[in-house]
């Protein structure tokens, strides 16, 4: 049976677009870290890390996005971002935000609050400690490393060690696995034919593991392939890790797409 | 000469069309893209392997990073240490603020060796310049020497790559360029028979052009020597027979000491063509009598590079040892190849230098030309943070464009606007979801997947569909739900 980790409080910041468009996954957030002991909170007020304003150009409406965020999440003991890309964003870009635009009070607040910061991943193998979530999910799946993950944030072996604990599933590799799938954010609109051309190479990898599933730690890479997937009847979906690591033998939790 | 395409790259940032729709006759183009994709992904297999068997990698990018950008904070310093031992060896160092001053000068050192032809060793200085069409037009015939370059000018094709300049180009379009130009009918696509070819071609050039120009891969600030690295000879045949070398070089590529060689010639073979070493590395310094050339001119340009050079965040950018890894490892580049770019510098490292030459008056789509994936700054020799650079660049573009009435209601610009008074509180972004919700579910089909939507959306929708957005928000789940303390649910 699995056992509780010692008591740990955490705050979700779910981001601004898994709470739109993939709340199943952070229900399936919640359903995890509750089972392991973790007592939630869920801040009213958050809105968005400010991502797409900063990869955009928009450096001002970023600047106040990130400022808010850091002031709302100040006294939080662990928070914990189911989003790879957003956690790369508060780590990579705050920083020089908050040099450019900011004061050293905001300045400290960060610096105090980053250490506090983790992906989910993160929290699992490095905060809570564990591998072994109890998950049971009887597919065959595949991993894409999200390049904010692999490189932004060197999530490193943290997502294998706990997809190789999940019982019942099969891990097909993916060939290519370190090569972006052409989302970009704002890219995939502003260079909409270049981020076809990246995802149509992306899918065959994909699609060639045979795989009924293709996972990875950030949903906005798996709207760009879940999306293709769908319009092409490619015969698979995506679903977040969350979802996988949530779902178990008596409860097993529905895919996104 | 055969007439120009219509679709014809335009390698000249202040006339090509911005990367969007630069990319569009690319993109419908198999053998292009084939050819692209199957030379990056041989580079990259042979660079990777062999960055993998040197344990002090890092250590190396680490040293190289640090000398250039000491280079670049002490740069005047350099160059004029630079230009005294250039001069006391016997060289002739000339300074050129831009393109024009650059090419007058080399016009001019050519008119004075009465010269009416040049032999050319591999430049991308020259490129950045257009200094073959401004020969031409001043009546000297220049003609490259490198393999690749030969197959441009003769097939009157752009070149697309900086190492490897066309690497778009297969071997029987090779052939067909070199049977059609040399005016050999019966010539095979057999690369020993194309090499041939190639170098009886070559062999008149060298033995009856008395003049040459080259570009840098470093000076040696130490020595006042010149150093470059190339795969076929045919530069070292450009250093030895002819009477005068003119080297053009940005003022961005000198290095401290001749020891600082060590580090970069690892990482700059490793990293361009994946090799342990270049089989032609060619250092000289001044004039020696009775060996090689007797007249030596370096023209140092500045072209742009000394305002990259004031700014901080953006002087990075000069780092680079063109080694091309980070268009190599691009994965917009492999899908693209570098006629796109609308400059000689295409790929992640183009996208960033070349709105910077145009000191942000010109090609301000490049810096948007990337999806931010980080696999640039990975693999660059001497670590360039190539995304933050882009990141910069992006929000100098937006500065610049959100001023103009023009702008005002352009889907981008408004969106993000709007974008932005939502995310600053939550009952406006949950307004917006309300709202949201209600204005795609007009687009959302039964299935619950949105196949169409308008205008920007529409870019999405173009090849990929969009899930509809369900019915309750999370954090609407998470208030009807409330908080469970872990000590309750135990």
């Amino acid at each position: 049976m699995l056992k509780p980790v010692s008591y740990m409080r955490a705050s979700l910041f779910i981001t601004c677009y898994n709470d739109t468009l993939y709340p199943e996954t952070g229900r399936a957030v919640v359903r995890l870290l509750e089972k392991l002991g973790v007592e939630l909170d869920f801040h009213p007020k958050q809105t968005c890390c400010g991502q797409m304003h900063a990869n955009t150009g928009f450096r001002g409406e970023a600047f106040s996005q990130a400022k808010r965020l850091v002031r709302l999440y100040r006294d939080a003991e662990n928070v914990v971002v189911p989003s790879s890309s957003c956690v790369a964003m508060m780590r990579d870009q705050y920083p020089g935000l908050i040099e450019e635009l900011g004061n050293e009070e905001l300045r400290r607040d960060y610096a105090a609050l980053m250490p506090r910061v983790f992906e989910l991943s993160e929290f699992l193998i490095d905060r809570l400690k564990v591998e072994d979530v109890g998950a049971y999910f009887p597919h065959r799946v595949t991993y894409h490393a999200s390049c904010h993950g692999l490189r932004g944030i060197a999530l490193g072996e943290r997502p294998w060690r706990l997809m190789a604990k999940v019982r019942g599933m099969t891990l097909v590799p993916l060939s290519n696995i370190d090569r972006c799938c052409g989302f970009g954010g704002t890219f995939s609109v502003k260079n909409a034919e270049v981020s076809s051309a990246m995802l149509a190479v992306k899918l065959q990898d994909v699609v060639s593991t045979g795989a009924e599933y293709c996972t990875a730690l950030d949903n906005s890479c798996l709207m760009h392939l879940g999306g293709a997937m769908h319009r092409q009847y490619a015969g698979m979906k995506t679903i977040h890790l969350a979802q996988i690591l949530a779902s178990t033998e008596d409860s097993p939790v529905e895919a996104t797409a | 000469m055969r007439p120009v395409a219509s679709d014809h790259p335009v390698l000249d940032p202040r006339f090509a069309p911005p990367f969007p729709q630069a990319v569009l006759p690319v993109l419908r183009n198999p053998q292009l893209r084939k050819n692209v994709a199957h030379a990056i992904d041989v580079i990259q297999a042979k660079r990777a392997k062999l960055v993998a068997e040197k344990t002090d990698w890092q250590e190396l990018r680490s040293a190289a990073a640090a000398t250039r950008m000491h280079v670049l904070e002490n740069l005047g310093a350099y160059l004029e240490l630079f230009e005294v031992r250039c001069t006391a060896a016997g060289g002739t160092v000339h300074w050129a603020a831009d393109a024009a001053e650059a090419r007058q000068i080399i016009l001019g050192i050519l008119r004075h060796e009465n010269a009416s032809e040049v032999i050319k060793i591999k430049t991308m200085t020259s490129g950045e310049i257009q200094l073959n069409p401004f020969l031409e037009a001043n009546g000297v015939s220049a003609y490259e020497t490198d393999l690749a370059e030969i197959i441009l000018q003769l097939g009157e094709l752009e070149p697309s790559h900086i190492v490897v300049p066309a690497l778009h180009i297969n071997r029987s379009q090779v052939r067909e360029i070199f049977a059609r130009r040399m005016g050999l009918k019966d010539l095979s696509d057999d690369p020993k028979e194309l090499t041939n070819a190639a170098r009886t071609y070559l062999r008149k050039k060298f033995l009856t052009i008395p003049t040459a120009i080259s570009g840098a891969n470093f000076l040696v600030a130490e020595t006042g020597g010149v150093a470059i690295v190339e795969s076929e000879g045919n530069g070292r045949m450009c250093l030895t027979l002819p009477q005068t070398m003119i080297t053009l070089a940005g003022i961005e590529k000198v290095l401290p000491r001749f020891q600082d060689l060590e580090v970069m010639l690892q990482l700059l073979a490793r990293s361009a063509t994946g090799e342990r070493m270049n089989p032609y590395t060619s250092l000289w310094t001044g004039v020696t009598p009775g060996d090689g050339p007797q007249r030596f001119h370096v023209v140092l340009l500045d072209n742009g590079r000394s305002s990259i050079l004031a700014k901080a965040k953006e002087r990075q950018t000069l780092k680079c040892i063109r080694c091309a890894a980070c268009m190599n490892t691009c994965p917009v580049y492999r899908q693209t190849g570098g006629h796109a770019y609308g400059s000689v510098y295409p790929g992640p490292i183009g996208a960033i230098l070349t709105p910077q030459l145009m000191q942000m008056h010109h090609a301000q789509s490049l810096p948007y030309a990337s999806s931010l994936c980080g696999a640039c700054y990975e693999v660059c020799p001497v670590k360039i943070n190539i995304p933050e650079v882009l990141l910069e660049l992006r929000s100098q573009v937006v500065n610049q464009e959100r001023r103009h009435f023009s702008r005002f209601f352009d889907p981008m610009y408004l969106g993000l606007r709007i974008a932005s008074f939502i995310f600053a509180s939550a009952w406006s972004f949950h307004a917006a979801q309300f709202f949201g919700r209600i204005g795609l579910g007009l687009f959302t089909r039964k299935d619950g997947w949105i196949h169409s939507l308008p205008s920007t959306g529409g870019k999405w929708t173009q090849t990929r569909d969009l899930r509809g957005l369900p019915g309750q928000t999370f954090h609407g789940w998470w208030a009807a739900r409330g908080p469970r303390p872990s000590k309750e649910t135990k």
